[in-house]
């Protein structure tokens, strides 16, 4: 047996497969957590605040994934689509019908939840790989599709579209930077609780019973048909509304920025962040931020390569992500107390 | 009327590049139930092998040969290397590592090879075939050499003794076990023939996509929607799936207003949905009963 065989089969034994319970921080550690994100932001400079926004904005959109794979077991790499989709939802709606960026949010939530539940419709009948390579056809076909040329005139075609970035509202006296910060701090926020209840509600139960074993599950009378849809919708919709955040983040929307490696990305955030741990999904998008950056800073066009190898450590060395990782320390920490 | 032949004959041409990624996929996907989505990235890094053994000034099938040997030792050894030690890991961890693999493979070409568009060079010259307007010599090319791959794989499995250890390895592996089959070699096996068969792919359509990076992306796409028209458990049905898509293909680039270049990768999109809908197995493909 190799060593990279031994460390799997210890990682293996080490943490469950998929995680029954502890999907959350403790209260202790959310409350330390969310002190920094509201206060650091004021001792900041602007990009530092840009970046803590768009890291965000791809946890929340991590964490749709994972709701979807982590919840539900079903797979899907074509996350980027339905981002853009959102996107342009927001997009749209402030250039041309001049909607304020706040209410174009829950509009695009509710585009997404639809175009994902269409899609998860025959995804239905597709498990596994099938759903998988669905998916992956998906992400590839979507820069094309934004591209059409009827579509040109609501997308701006190749070019794409300049969005207006936010002031603060009620003459608050903070840079437009800091005030979509503290925008996407409430959305995040809100959703996060939203995908804690859901999971352990009766329906994220349900996900589990068919993440666990789809037969079983129907044998024992959940509607795999519904909850598969439905898994896929409200992923769907989550990813849209990270994207119209990005959106407006960014002050820029065009098919280029949505293409397979977005999707790539995301499905590495979670798989880095811990599969079903709900607060790994922001560890994963840090990683997904900030180890592209590093990398093209010691070469370009490095960022793929280092991605590609790191990630190959992961699933050697850590199979179950960050959350492997906060595990392993709190044992440590056990045995230093008691020393 | 002569317009419609001669898409049906270029839709053959490319179809034949369709059937060696599908096939190659199938093969892997047959191995170890799991789909490589770095198929088209290890096709792309082959055929740029052999350009840069062509710089060189290697002749073109000299090129070709060594190309061949090279990707079916490369195939063997990331198998070795990289997925054996997944074996048992679940699906997640497996798609991961072939996403992985993928970044890898792409991103390492973008550096030695960086991502400019090379002209790659045919054999088979560009002239019209035969003197007919239908049909460009190198498209005869692509198709006879998609033949002869496919009647030389055929022999292989049907006729040699290891060709029936493959099939029967990748069937039964539990009882192919048994009766002395290394069935772990037979999965490196599988890996070293399907990465040749990605590379023969791979330079046959690198004249006509040009080579680059990102050259397979929709090549690999098609792959993906001819295996699962034809049924990702069968290999016969991977082929005749790539010929229809390329076809498909084809036909409604010409007869569906609207289509054109710019909707050919929803197409397939579309495709694999359809038939993923229809026909879950395809049409060739087993249907597989599932048990608690």
């Amino acid at each position: 047996m190799s060593a990279a065989e031994e460390v799997v089969a210890e990682g293996h034994q080490a943490v469950e497969a998929v995680p029954k319970r502890a999907m959350t921080l403790g209260t202790g550690t959310s409350l330390v957590v969310l002190a920094v994100l509201l206060i650091v932001p004021l001792f900041v400079k602007n990009f530092i605040i840009f970046q803590m926004t768009m890291l965000l904005i791809y946890g929340l959109a991590v964490l749709a994934l994972n709701i979807l794979t982590g919840g539900s077991g079903q797979f899907s790499l074509g996350q980027s689509a339905f981002y853009a989709v959102g996107a342009y939802t927001s997009a749209v709606l402030m250039e041309h019908a001049n909607i304020n960026y706040a209410l174009t949010i829950p509009v695009s939530a509710a585009v997404c939840f639809g175009f994902g539940y269409l899609f998860g419709k025959p995804a239905l009948r597709l498990s596994g790989v099938y759903l998988a390579l669905a998916t992956f056809a998906l992400a590839t076909a979507m820069p094309q599709l934004l591209k059409l040329n009827f579509l040109e005139h609501w997308t701006g075609g190749v070019q794409g579209l300049v969005v207006t970035k936010p002031d603060a509202p009620f003459g608050l006296p903070m840079s437009q930077d800091m005030w979509l910060y503290y925008f996407t701090l409430i959305v995040t926020i809100a959703i996060y609780i939203f995908s804690v209840n859901l999971l352990r509600s009766r329906s994220g139960r349900a996900f589990m019973a068919i993440r666990d074993n789809e037969i079983a599950a129907s044998s024992m009378g959940v509607n795999v048909a519904l909850y598969k849809t439905l898994a896929f919708g409200v992923s769907a919709a989550i990813t849209g509304v990270a994207g119209s955040l990005g959106a407006i983040a960014v002050q820029f929307v065009a098919p280029d920025s949505y293409t397979i490696t977005l999707a790539i990305s995301l499905f590495l955030g979670m798989v880095v962040g811990g599969v079903g741990w709900l607060p790994g999904s922001f560890v994963g998008a840090a990683f997904i931020i900030f180890v592209p950056n590093m990398a093209e800073s010691i070469s370009k066009g490095l960022s793929g390569a280092v991605f590609g190898v790191l990630l190959f450590l992961v699933i050697y060395l850590v199979p179950h992500g960050a959350r492997q990782v906060a595990i392993l320390g709190q044992q440590l920490a056990g045995k230093l107390r008691k020393n | 009327m002569e317009l419609f032949t001669n898409q049906v004959l270029a839709g053959i041409a490319t179809g034949a590049i369709y059937a060696c990624m599908a096939l190659a996929v199938v093969m892997i996907y047959q191995a170890i139930d799991h789909l490589n989505f770095a198929q088209g990235e290890m096709a792309m890094f082959s055929t740029f092998i052999s350009w840069q053994l062509m710089q060189w000034g290697v002749p073109y099938w000299a090129a070709f040969v060594i190309t061949l040997a090279f990707s079916f030792v490369a195939g063997i050894a990331i198998e070795r290397i990289l997925f054996k030690p997944l074996a048992k890991a679940p699906v997640l961890t497996n798609v991961a590592g072939f996403i992985a693999l993928f970044a890898i493979i792409n991103s390492s070409a973008g550096l030695i090879w960086d991502f400019t568009i090379k002209q790659y060079p045919t054999p088979f010259g560009s002239a019209p075939f035969l003197g007919s307007q239908l049909i460009s010599t190198h498209q005869a090319g692509m198709i006879g050499v998609t033949v002869l791959l496919l009647l030389g794989l055929y022999f292989f499995f049907q006729y040699t003794r290891i060709g029936l250890a493959m099939r029967a390895a990748a069937s039964v592996p539990e009882s192919a076990r048994l009766v002395g089959i290394n069935t772990s070699w037979m999965i490196a096996l599988g890996w070293g023939m399907a990465t040749a068969i990605g590379a023969i792919a791979g330079m046959l359509i690198a004249p006509v996509v040009f080579l680059e990076p990102n050259m397979m992306g929709g090549v690999l796409i098609y792959g993906f929607a001819a295996a699962v028209l034809g049924g990702l458990t069968s290999p016969f049905g991977a082929v005749v799936g790539g010929f229809l898509v390329g076809i498909f293909e084809n036909l409604a680039g010409t007869y569906i207003p609207g289509v054109g270049n710019e909707l050919k990768l929803p197409i397939a999109l579309a495709l694999i949905i359809s038939v993923l809908v229809v026909k879950p197995a395809g049409l060739f493909g087993r249907h597989i009963v599932k048990r608690v």
